[in-house]
């Protein structure tokens, strides 16, 4: 029991940490404590609060204007004058341009799964609860857009409806709705036949009182953790319909476009062209690494 | 198990249908009529009721589905606006060329991660263990078309050891795979679209393979005295079926998802031909490759599933 306060390794199973914290009790402070002792997931939700604060303060940090050209300065290296990582292939300078990027990267990254989450997730917990027809359409519709890789799924419906950032936004939110659709199903199917669910419904309660209090709470965990991951295949995703000029329009500083305006340059400039891809992979990295460690401290089967 | 095959075909003809209805609807889903593109700007109230009965857009919408739909069936998916070509002829030369890199891509990733995957299972928490892992998940973290130009960068512009792009001066028809001269357009485009299928394989391979070495028969043929190599023989066999799964549905992705990376590449397979319908708004070459690739990756997942079925008698689907 002394050593409770030495980090715990990821890994750890539920047993081992009660032994090790006598203290803890609920499930959301057993996965706080397992949080608080990891110490890479740690690391990585810095990195992530890192971008988060870059993006949201990008007016405040940003050197220069990120749309500011000059004929002058252009495709310069890392450090030329005062442009610390370059410039573009229009002389905008590099660091202005990637800390702006964060916006819209990480707007692209979570906007489509927080709606997912919603929409999918409710469809998910009516069709497990209702069960019968319902959740047989419900279902079989879901089943249609898994016969689409992802990429593929949200190639065909921006490209279908044009580019622009929200037509992105919208076919990304389209690609994750059924995942996280089967998943919030498979748990409601798994709960709804309990014991405690017939004894709320016996006692009298009511549809939508049963799903809040007794339904969501075990569906949360598994969407939740779910959602985390699919967060950096979002990023990835849009930055792929940027860069196919799908996403995001110019002059936006965004990741993914600013890859595909700077590929012409590639003989020119090759490191100054790589970096967005290297915050590209930074971000997505991050989520995925923070993603593992709360499936771990979640204790999440998926 | 003919049955559970039965019933697995079967239910893969909703899908499919769904599948073809999602493909016409995107017609929908594009901006303004999709006639207009057809028109010119002076054309009278008579041209345009008579292009629409050619065109049968003057129909209901479910009967446009079912024309279209009998079509499709015969192989008919209609003309590109921008090459006047048949959609069908685009699709499937096209089709030949991304089956090559896809195929040799999922080669590839399978050698690669399996080994690797088996080690790391095999020493559990070491040193190949992290590596395996750190390798698994920049996999799947990294975006892929950003690996492909930074071995651009390396392999093409500063060592020059191989071309950027295309497929070799021949194109489609002069390209083999026996010749070295065509066979170096492929490499950087294979090894870009293994990145991720070296990672996803990895990953089930380890978790298989450990799944089958805790397991009590192990244990047992550790006890009788066995060889550590074929100790791991038998849990290898064990997690084969399993992960030859994986590659299969991984197979699927590559088929479908390879727009980014032929982009890249200037690769003439059907990702190219769905980035030049994007840029041309070429909505019948759109659609038609759309349609073909879905339907590749449904008839991929249904052999997976069946094969599996097949190879492994443990699994018994009623």
């Amino acid at each position: 029991m002394s050593n409770a306060t030495t980090s715990v390794p990821s890994g750890l199973d539920a047993g081992g940490l009660d032994q090790l914290s006598p203290d803890v009790r609920s499930y959301w402070q057993m996965v706080g404590f397992r949080l608080r002792h990891d110490p890479v997931t740690l690391f990585f939700g810095a990195v992530i609060l890192f971008v988060i604060l870059a993006a949201i303060f990008a007016p405040l940090i940003a050197p220069k204007d990120p749309t500011l050209t000059s004929m002058i300065d252009r495709l310069k290296p890392i450090g030329y004058k005062d442009y610390l990582l370059g410039t573009d292939e229009l002389g905008r300078d590099m660091t202005s341009r990637l800390i702006w990027g964060a916006r819209s990267s990480l707007l692209m990254g979570l906007m489509p799964v927080v709606f997912a989450l919603l929409i999918g997730g409710a469809l998910g917990v009516i069709a497990g609860y209702v069960g019968g027809k319902t959740n047989m359409v419900i279902m079989r519709i879901m089943d249609v857009f898994y016969a689409f890789p992802s990429i593929l799924l949200a190639v065909a419906i921006s490209g279908a409806m044009g580019g622009g950032m929200l037509n992105g936004l919208i076919s990304l939110t389209i690609v994750f709705i059924p995942p996280m659709c089967r998943i919030a199903e498979t748990a409601t199917t798994q709960v709804r036949g309990l014991d405690f669910v017939e004894a709320a419904r016996a006692t009298g309660g009511g549809t939508g009182s049963i799903i809040v209090t007794h339904i969501l709470g075990n569906v949360l965990a598994p969407v939740f953790v779910y959602a985390s991951g699919m967060v950096s295949v979002s990023i990835l995703l849009a930055s792929g319909l940027s860069f196919l000029g799908l996403g995001v329009a110019p002059p936006t500083p965004d990741w993914g476009l600013m890859l595909s305006t700077l590929r012409q340059a590639i003989y020119m400039n090759p490191i100054v062209c790589a970096l967005p891809g290297v915050a590209i992979l930074i971000t997505s990295l991050s989520f995925n690494m923070v993603s593992d460690g709360l499936r771990q401290a979640m204790d999440v089967k998926l | 198990m003919l049955n559970y095959i039965l019933r697995r075909v079967a239910y893969a003809i909703p899908i499919s249908l769904g599948v073809t209805i999602f493909c016409f609807a995107l017609v929908y889903l594009a901006p303004g009529d999709p006639l207009t593109r057809l028109l010119p700007d002076d054309a009278t109230a008579e041209t345009i009721a008579l292009i629409k009965a050619a065109y049968g857009f003057d129909k209901p919408i479910p009967i446009q589905y079912l024309n279209w739909l009998g079509r499709a069936l015969t192989g008919d998916l209609g003309q590109s606006i921008q090459t006047n070509r048949a959609v069908a002829d685009e699709v499937l030369i096209a089709l030949g060329n991304t089956i090559i890199i896809s195929t040799a891509a999922v080669i590839l990733a399978f050698t690669l991660a399996f080994v690797m995957g088996t080690v790391a299972a095999y020493y559990n928490g070491g040193v190949a263990d992290r590596v395996a892992t750190s390798v698994s998940v920049l996999g799947v973290s990294i975006p892929n078309y950003w690996f492909g130009i930074v071995l651009i960068i390396i392999f093409a512009v500063n060592l020059r050891w191989l071309p950027a792009t295309g497929m070799g001066p021949g194109g489609s028809e002069g390209f083999s795979i026996w010749e070295w001269s065509s066979v170096k357009f492929a490499i950087l485009p294979v090894l870009t679209m293994a990145m991720v299928p070296i990672g996803i394989i990895m990953r089930s391979t380890r978790s298989a393979v450990s799944e089958v070495l805790s397991q009590d028969f192990v244990q047992t043929l550790r006890a009788k005295g066995m060889g550590e190599a074929a100790v791991l023989r038998h849990a290898v066999r064990n997690a084969l079926p399993g992960v030859l799964a994986v590659m299969g549905l991984q197979f699927g992705y590559l088929m479908g998802g390879s727009i980014l990376i032929e982009t890249i590449f200037t690769w003439p397979g059907t990702g190219s031909l769905l980035n030049q319908a994007i840029l041309n708004r070429d909505i019948p070459v759109l659609q038609g490759t759309i349609l073909v690739l879905a339907l590749i990756f449904v008839m991929t997942n249904l052999a997976v599933d069946i094969l599996q079925t097949a190879v492994d008698p443990r699994i018994k689907r009623g």
